[in-house]
């Protein structure tokens, strides 16, 4: 955000308020980073029962076909390496923006919802992403930022059943299926997705009727509020990519542990291979192994490892973590940063300088605990 | 009891100084997940980092609120940081020091300054 620029308001800002939530500016947006429950609690919560967390701020773009869906589909795969064309209509997918040096420009879900693409975009990047797709996408859609739409996440084991309440249809839905449901006359665009580790659901809906939605959602049995903070940690745990953290335009996918997002029709060999920007390194390091890899830690002690800690293997410098706390559901400290790939298996142990001190940490495989996707 | 505009509280024992967080400051703070003291004996001076503190989010330091020698920390902090959410006045203070003139605490906040000063 530029300095000076006002910070933007959610539009459920004085039910947050009501709900005691502190407020910090994020991406130019002033987001709940957490309500008086606080951060410990809200992401223990979200595990044990389900947490409701105000994305609203994170971009969502409808590409409306012009030449059709095949036509846009196939130039969506030209920008990113997912498998785009085979994707059936009411499903999503994770996917991202890759650069012409193989590095990444944002991460993504881009959801077929039958009559066009729905693409839900970080907060960040949103201006950037909505210019790049404009750029080269035109010729085949109109593309078009959604601006009076919230977007709300409901995480945790007892989403289904909350949600079912007030959309009983719901039930029927599997992890990144996308629908559309209907409350009190409007459209909700639900997706069985998050980015908790959690079952969960992600819900667009209008900004007029958002407050009274959440309200629904809240009065129901084991939902709370959540905020940034808990979907910090809850992420990290869930092994998930923060952008901007542990993954931007100087790491390729592959490094980040990303390849399971380039699916094999777009890889060597493939009917669509390659074909997206940077490819030739990204195809590569698929082949070949890439020379660095996003890994797993676990600090030794108590004491976090926080994103920016050197990593040293003997007296060398090896790597830097990315992203670093607590892990309230692990109990203990857990980060994720880059090593060499000789030193990525796990239970290596490497050193992280901590306030001048190197302490031991261990190289873990990822995620920190199971999922639990309804697949 | 005196306060600093760092939301620390200094109790007097004797000739030694208790040295905590307030509840605001642990309020502010969240769910403490790690506490590192300084060594028993060390000299330290008003300003110096003594204490780090790190919740789910972030680290924060806690400031030596005046000159003098660290005569003992809390070592129950360690195993247990959350005792400076669950009870910051009492069972989560952090570090006793001893200064040769108990009067540079005159300068500090009293109760109503410092509650005027977080109002």
């Amino acid at each position: 955000m530029r300095d000076g620029t006002p910070l933007r308001h959610l539009a459920l800002k004085d039910l947050h308020l009501a709900l005691g939530a502190r407020l910090v500016p994020f991406a130019g947006y002033a987001m709940p980073v957490q309500y008086s429950a606080g951060v410990m609690q809200e992401h223990l919560h979200t595990r044990a029962a389900a947490g409701l967390f105000d994305v609203s701020h994170m971009g969502q773009v409808i590409l409306w076909p012009k030449v059709g869906m095949d036509r846009l589909a196939l130039a969506f795969e030209a920008l990113c390496p997912a498998d785009v064309a085979g994707l059936g209509a009411g499903r999503q997918r994770y996917g991202l923006f890759t650069g012409k040096q193989g590095g990444i420009l944002d991460d993504l879900m881009v959801a077929n919802r039958q009559t066009h693409l729905l693409v839900v975009v970080n907060a960040a990047c949103k201006a950037a992403d909505l210019a790049h797709m404009r750029a080269h996408l035109s010729p085949v859609a109109e593309v078009i930022e959604v601006t009076d739409r919230a977007l709300l996440a409901l995480q945790g084991p007892l989403s289904e059943a909350a949600l079912a309440r007030l959309l009983p249809d719901v039930a029927r839905m599997r992890f990144m299926d996308v629908t559309t449901q209907v409350w009190q006359g409007q459209d909700i665009w639900v997706s069985r997705s998050g980015y908790s580790g959690e079952d969960g659901f992600e819900l667009s809906l209008p900004e007029t009727h958002a407050q009274a939605f959440a309200e629904a959602l809240l009065a129901m049995p084991g939902v709370a509020p959540a905020g940034l903070g808990a979907r910090d940690s809850l992420r990290l745990e869930a092994g998930l990519c923060l952008y901007g953290h542990d993954i931007d335009t100087t790491t390729s996918p592959v490094e980040a542990g990303l390849g399971w997002a380039i699916q094999p029709v777009r890889r060597a060999g493939g009917a669509r291979a390659g074909g997206f920007p940077g490819a030739e390194r990204i195809l590569r390091e698929l082949a070949d192994g890439p020379s660095r890899l996003r890994v797993g830690l676990r600090p030794e002690g108590r004491a976090p490892m926080r994103e920016g800690t050197a990593l040293f293997h003997g007296d060398t410098h090896v790597g830097t973590v990315t992203s670093g706390g607590f892990g309230p559901s692990v109990g203990a400290p857990i980060a994720m940063g880059y090593v060499p790939r000789a030193l990525a298996g796990p239970g290596t142990l490497v050193q992280g300088e901590v306030r001048g001190r190197r302490m031991p940490a261990a190289v873990s495989a990822l995620p920190f605990r199971p999922t639990a996707y309804k697949r | 009891m005196k306060y600093t505009e760092d939301h620390e509280w200094l109790r007097v024992e004797g000739d030694l100084v208790v040295v905590g967080i307030t509840e605001h400051a642990a309020t502010q703070l969240g769910d403490v997940v790690f506490v590192e003291l300084p060594e028993v004996e060390a000299m330290v001076a008003r300003g110096d980092e003594v204490v780090v503190i790190e919740s789910v989010k972030a680290a924060s330091d806690i400031l030596a609120p005046v000159d003098g020698e660290i005569v003992e920390v809390n070592e129950a902090l360690v195993d247990t940081p959350r005792l400076v959410n669950d009870d910051p006045l009492g069972a989560g203070w952090f570090f006793k020091i001893r200064v040769d003139d108990l009067s540079v605490l005159d300068e500090y906040m009293d109760e109503d300054e410092y509650e005027d000063m977080i109002a």
